[in-house]
Order: structure tokens, then C-alpha cells, then sequence
């Protein structure tokens, strides 16, 4: 494309994504404490 | 929704509903943007894109039709059960240090200060495989207080956690937050070996670290802080962070960063004051707030292309690897994914509620926990929190911290709104660059 550029296609919306299996890290545990960064932690299963 | 952002001369479309993330070249941005304002006015965006060149305008239909570019909201199915898998453990309301703005009030969490008992850890540890059913990874956070001025417990706890693993089919990972004031070789040594993450809290630089992390007679731990945190942390294979906080009386903040990394440590967490107190952040220092991140930024970027580079926690975004939607939307979990234990075994939905008896949830004694508190903190999700559902960040933050929410609101579910502030601004920083990095390895 001329104007634009995909760098990420994002798969917030996969189906294969949806699980919420729970087994990845609490954001809070990790160093935060008082104020919520989420999209930083890693998923479990992609990096298992 | 989309958000349009300037990063480092560069223009960006993050897609908020898939994550998509495009750079776009200067009439590519006037159009885009355009349109997502059309879109968050309700309007027709096909209607706006009839405004833009011809060529442009079919790059942008092919984004959309593609669902990488103004994507619509995902429709849940059926919600995932709440299972409370991780867990901080107060092993002590107690420190040896006076923080000027501790939101545990001086260690003891407007109670009486007291040690956990090593039977009330191993109660806790008991709880916690009881009701966490199949989930396998389990959090503890051993936290304050100070938790080394009860280290026994500490040892007894890690042991006993471990040697229940195998029978359950679990496994624990292990953090503890310190403010390193005092750390033994002995500790140093066990710490190293069995924690998965140590965190220790350092401010920055000497003046501002010693303005606010007293002893108790009233003197800067700076120096012993910094000596002990070096010997226990730097060569450690695991991971670690040094964690601080930034008030309204150092808002030239990116120099204590920056003064972090340069006594060699590699990961590095400072964060806002939450507070209402003289030194909390008001409205009129975004401004130099914003600008601090910025010029933090590029420092950061060219240290990482020097190869001397470190970790900022508030920069790091995984664009490809990051959580799922699900997790997305349930925010940090307190309450219903994570508690907080004090000293006598009652629970708290996270570690900032702790003596608060409105959110007392129940013990680790009793063995069951207050529904109707932990319903309150599951409600509070994007999804409910009318400013959070139209922000383009709420799959970043996921809504924020409740108790930041509560401290400063009186409402979990109104936002703490320079708290947003901030968080956006760390975002498209964050974003931009991830996607510029990408690039160039591309």
C-alpha cells in the first residue's frame, strides 16, 4: 500500500485467542502494585 | 474504534478492537483521524471516506473490509469462571522504614503491627489450592509492610507450597517486594534460588529516594538500600524489578529512571503517586509529566540500539504476544483472580484493601469467601464502566486499579482520570515504539 502499512495485524478478535485459560501472570504480581498495565504481561500459552 | 497518534515523528492507527497496528503516512493520518471521530460521533465512516483521495480511500476500504481497521466490537459468549490463583501474603504489617506516602501507613495498614504465624501461611497456601480447581500456575507475593522482617516465615512457607505441588498438580511462582533495608547473605542467597521475581523499592536518585524513604529515626536509606539491592539483585538469573514511585515533588521523574538504570539494574518500574496529599499529581503537571515520558522515551530507544539498553515496565507492550481478550477485559483480578491475605488470615480483594472493612472478604480460616465483595470487584470491568467502554486504551490498562478508582473517587467504577492521563500517554509511547522496532527488524 501506498499511504498505509500494517506493522501489527492484531488478534484480539481470534477465536483461538477467546480461551481466558487463566494460567498467565496477575498483573498486579508482577511491579506494578498501584497502577494496572495489563498488555504487557505475556499469554502462557504462546510462550509456554 | 480507532485511535490516531504521533510517536517520534511518526504517525500511527491503532485498530482498538483486534489491535492492529498501522503507520500511516501524513494524509493517510488527516483522513484516518478523521474518520475516527466520525465513528466515535456515531456517524457514518463510509460516508466521511468519501471525502479522501481516490487511492487512499480504497487503501482504507481494504483495512476495513480486511477487519484490521475500525473493527466492530466483539460480541462475548459465555464469561469464563472467576478462580482465585494468586495471592499475596502480608507476612508482615510491620517495616523498618517511614515512607512519607506509604499507602500501608507505615507498615502496620491502620491496624496493630503484627507478623503472619507460619500456620496462618500455610492456611493461606491451603486456601488457595482448595479453590484455584485446575488452574496449575499459582502467585504468591510475599509483601508488607517489610515480608523480611518475617523470614522464617517466608522459608517455611516456600517449602511447604513446594512440597504440596506434585499431590495437586500445581505450581508456584514465588515474588517478593522488599525495600531491601535490611537483606542478609543468607536471605540474599534463598531469595536468588527460590523467587521467581524480587522487587525492590527504590525511588531514584539519593535527594528524592531519602525525601521519602526514611527510617524510622528519620534518615535517608538510600545508600544501604542501594548497596543491598545491587548485592541481592544484579547477576540474578530470574527476574526483578526496582520498583519506585514519582510524586509531585520530583517531576523531573525521568532523571530517576534514568538514575536507576545507570547504577546498572535492568528492570525498572516508577510509577505515579496515588495520593490527595501535598505531593500528589495534579492536572497541571501533565504537562511536564508528559514531556518527561517523552524525553524518556528517547533516551530509552537509543540506550536499547546502543545495546546498554533496559526495562521500563511502563513501556513494554507485547503487540503479537500479549494477553487474550478475556484477560483483557477482567483488568488486574482483584477479587476475583487475586486476594490479598493480612496477618490474621482475613482476606482482601488485592494488598491496597487490606484493613478495610467494608472489603473484607472473609479468612483463610473459614475457608469460604464473601460473594457479594467479590461480585462488586467482578462488575468492575470495562464492559461496565461507561467511561471505559468508548476509550481507546481500555484493552491496555483494562480499566485501571479499583483502588485507585476508590482513593481518589470514592468509586471503583469511576476511573482515577489523571490516572488515565498518564496511562495514555505511556500507551502510544509504549505502542509506537513496539511498532517502530518491528519495522526496523522487518
Amino acid at each position: 500500500m501506498k499511504h498505509i502499512k500494517t506493522v501489527v495485524k492484531g488478534t484480539l478478535k481470534d477465536t483461538k485467542q477467546k480461551t481466558g485459560c487463566g494460567e498467565c501472570q496477575t498483573s498486579c504480581q508482577s511491579a506494578c502494585k498501584t497502577s494496572c498495565t495489563l498488555a504487557n504481561q505475556r499469554c502462557e500459552k504462546k510462550h509456554r | 474504534m480507532v485511535h490516531t497518534f504521533i510517536y517520534d515523528g511518526d504517525y500511527f492507527a491503532l485498530d482498538v478492537e483486534t489491535g492492529s497496528v498501522h503507520v500511516l503516512d501524513k494524509p493517510a493520518y488527516d483522513a484516518v483521524t478523521r474518520l475516527a471521530q466520525a465513528d466515535a460521533r456515531g456517524g457514518d465512516i463510509f460516508e466521511a471516506l468519501r471525502l479522501t483521495d481516490e487511492s487512499l480511500s480504497a487503501e482504507i476500504t481494504a483495512l476495513v473490509d480486511g477487519g484490521a481497521l475500525f473493527s466492530a466490537p466483539e460480541k462475548d459468549g459465555v464469561k469464563p469462571e472467576n478462580v482465585l490463583k494468586a495471592m499475596c501474603l502480608h507476612l508482615a504489617h510491620d517495616c523498618n522504614l517511614r515512607c512519607g506516602y506509604c499507602f500501608a501507613g507505615g507498615g502496620a495498614f491502620a491496624g496493630k503491627r503484627e507478623l503472619m504465624s507460619a500456620d496462618t501461611a500455610r492456611a493461606a497456601i491451603d486456601f488457595l489450592i482448595d479453590v484455584s480447581g485446575t488452574r496449575r500456575n499459582l502467585e504468591i507475593d510475599f509483601f508488607g509492610g517489610e515480608p523480611l522482617l518475617n523470614f522464617d516465615v517466608l522459608k517455611s512457607t516456600v517449602a511447604y507450597a513446594r512440597g504440596l505441588e506434585a499431590a495437586h498438580g500445581k505450581n508456584f511462582r514465588f515474588t517478593v517486594t522488599t525495600n531491601a533495608y535490611h537483606v542478609t547473605d543468607e536471605m540474599k542467597e534463598y531469595l536468588n534460588a527460590n523467587m521467581n521475581n524480587i522487587v525492590v523499592s527504590i525511588d531514584g536518585r539519593p535527594h528524592v529516594h531519602d525525601a521519602v524513604r526514611k527510617t524510622a529515626g528519620g534518615k535517608g536509606s538510600y545508600s544501604r538500600v542501594v548497596a543491598n539491592a545491587k548485592d541481592l539483585v544484579l547477576g540474578r538469573k530470574g527476574e526483578y524489578y526496582i520498583r519506585g514511585t514519582f510524586t509531585a515533588d520530583n517531576l523531573d521523574f525521568a532523571n530517576d529512571i534514568l538514575h536507576v538504570a545507570d547504577l546498572g539494574f535492568y528492570g525498572v518500574s516508577i510509577e505515579p503517586v496515588v495520593t490527595t496529599g501535598e505531593k500528589a499529581i495534579r492536572e497541571e503537571h501533565l504537562e511536564q509529566i508528559f514531556g518527561e515520558y517523552d524525553r524518556l522515551a528517547k533516551e530509552y530507544v537509543k540506550r536499547r540500539r546502543n545495546g546498554n539498553g533496559f526495562v521500563f515496565f511502563h513501556f513494554m507492550v507485547d503487540l503479537d504476544g500479549g494477553p487474550c481478550r478475556q484477560k483483557r477485559i477482567r483488568g488486574c483480578g482483584a477479587g476475583t483472580e487475586y486476594i490479598a491475605v493480612a496477618p490474621s488470615g482475613d482476606i482482601y480483594p488485592c494488598h491496597q484493601f487490606v484493613g478495610r472493612d467494608a472489603y473484607k472478604m472473609g479468612s483463610v480460616f473459614e475457608r469460604d469467601i464473601d460473594k457479594a465483595v467479590a461480585k462488586r470487584f467482578d462488575d468492575c470491568s470495562i464492559d461496565n464502566m461507561e467511561s471505559c467502554r468508548n476509550c481507546w486504551a481500555k484493552y491496555y490498562c483494562s480499566g485501571g486499579c479499583a483502588a485507585a478508582n476508590v482513593n481518589i473517587n470514592g468509586d471503583m467504577m469511576k476511573p482515577y482520570e489523571l490516572g488515565c492521563a498518564m496511562q495514555k500517554k505511556r500507551l502510544e509511547i509504549a505502542i509506537g515504539m513496539a511498532a517502530k522496532e518491528q519495522m526496523e527488524e522487518s
